[in-house]
């Protein structure tokens, strides 16, 4: 056997350099950061990854909630009386309206059967419990232990008990985030109770919330409550969502700055109802009907 | 066998354990999975551990297992993905090139080395995240790691006890 040509034996088998791989992982973690962030494309990744992840997660989880157990348990018998307390009296409280929902409700659904408009559609939904807030600190989300095996899905509105707290953003196979109406990237399309006034309400941080959009002579006062006007489609209409705290109107600006602080136990850590996706929004009115018949005419023959 | 190759110690170490690495680089991760709310200063366990593993034993942890962890921890965190693997990788490649330095020194001023490379760590993941339209989170964010910092010392010693324990085992042998 010749020599010449023969491989020396791989005494010092080193791979690629590292400055190339480092190279290689720098353009894929980009690659990755720019197909997540701009197109949103890897959530089938994310959702293999956090089901394999999720045994790992409720472990981690077990100590903190271990840890709330043990306070809880030395919570004082007085406090626990007064918490009683108050929750009968807001029972008593609540009892005349709900008793008075549901002769309002059948008396609402023959109206609108009357008037021949669709039937609104009953919130129902899924009671979840905030189990942590997720640990990214650039956005306001919160992860609830339901996910898809329990029919929640992306976009459905979140409520507590005093009004809207977010919306589900991403679901997982046995939990979902919820991303908080006082996020920066949060927009809730709501209207003012006292006038109807419409506007998008955003999250500016530390909790608080802002009306933007509205022009600076706009009929707004602090106090006026806030709830969603539904015209997204996503929310029902009539969540009670902030209440406006503060209205700076400065000449200078073309918009009033108006801050809002949130109705919902937002940023607490509680139960909360995932509530039902709304049914698609209605199709055209009946009233054009008529004038579309020969449009549909003209369409039919070009299908076959 | 390893020599311990820092000026003071001259002690002989035995080989690290892959098993061991794996299994710390895991445990870091599970302290990682701990929610703990908004306490400030929480140090990223996974990207300690990862850089004193990088620093030790270059040839056995680097850009490779970096890249897995970070990409693991952005579905954990819900953060953007990609973005604690870019940051880890850079933190791997840092740490292991600069490994011979960094041992040469005591444990303390090696905490002084590994401080910046834990903060660079923490300002490539700001820095994507602003790019991406984040808010800026604030200061107290990078408090994790000088807590983490301070652990250094700590995590020497709990990191290195198997690789001290003698060859063969003599019970006339005090240590």
């Amino acid at each position: 056997m010749s020599v010449v040509g023969h491989q020396p034996p791989p005494f010092f088998k080193r791979g690629p350099a590292p400055v190339a791989r480092l190279a290689f992982f720098v353009v894929f973690s980009l690659a990755l950061l720019v197909l997540d962030m701009r197109f949103r494309y890897l959530e089938t990744l994310r959702a293999v990854v956090a089901a394999a992840l999720y045994p790992a997660q409720r472990a981690a989880y077990t100590p903190v909630e271990l840890l709330t157990a043990a306070a809880g348990y030395f919570t004082s018998m007085a406090k626990l009386r007064e918490e009683n307390a108050r929750l009968r009296r807001r029972e008593v409280q609540l009892a005349g309206a709900l008793l008075r929902q549901e002769q309002l409700d059948l008396e609402n659904q023959r109206l609108r059967a009357l008037l021949e408009m669709k039937s609104r559609s009953a919130g129902n939904g899924v009671v979840a419990e905030i189990l942590y807030a997720a640990r990214d600190p650039f956005a306001k989300r919160v992860v609830i232990d339901k996910g898809w095996q329990d029919q929640v899905a992306a976009g459905q509105a979140v409520v507590d008990e005093t009004g809207l707290v977010g919306q589900v953003t991403r679901v997982y196979p046995f939990m979902s985030e919820v991303t908080l109406i006082s996020d920066k990237n949060q927009a809730v399309p709501v209207q003012i109770v006292r006038n109807g006034l419409r506007a998008v309400l955003f999250g500016v941080g530390d909790g608080q919330l802002e009306l933007r959009f509205l022009a600076a002579n706009a009929d707004v006062k602090s106090g006026d409550v806030v709830v969603t006007s539904g015209l997204d489609g996503v929310y029902l209409p009539g969540l009670p969502v902030a209440k406006v705290a503060r209205v700076d109107r400065d000449a200078s600006f073309a918009f009033a700055r108006i801050l809002c602080v949130p109705l919902g136990g937002v940023e607490k850590h509680n139960q909360v109802l995932v509530l039902g996706s709304r049914p698609p929004v209605a199709e055209l009115p009946v009233e054009q009907r008529p004038e579309e018949k020969p449009a549909k005419g003209r369409k039919a023959p070009r299908k076959e | 066998m390893s020599v311990q190759p820092t000026y003071s110690s001259r002690r002989i170490l035995l080989p690290v354990k892959p098993w061991f690495i794996a299994l710390t680089l895991g445990a870091a991760l599970f302290l990682n999975l701990v929610p703990y709310g908004q306490l400030p200063g929480v140090p990223d366990w996974v990207a300690l551990v990862l850089a004193f593993w990088c620093v030790r034993e270059p040839l056995r942890v680097g850009m490779g297992t970096a890249f897995v962890l970070g990409l693991v921890l952005d579905v954990a965190y819900a953060s953007a993905m990609g973005q604690h693997a870019l940051a880890y990788v850079l933190l791997a490649f840092t740490a292991a090139s600069l490994s011979r330095r960094v041992l040469w020194f005591p444990l303390m001023q090696q905490a002084l080395h590994i401080l910046p490379l834990l903060l660079a760590t923490q300002a490539v993941m700001v820095g994507a995240r602003l790019l991406g339209g984040a808010d800026f989170p604030g200061w107290s964010y990078f408090l994790g790691s000088l807590s983490a910092t301070l652990l250094w010392y700590p995590l020497n010693f709990l990191l290195l006890l198997p690789q001290y324990q003698p060859v063969e085992k003599d019970e006339n042998r005090p240590i």
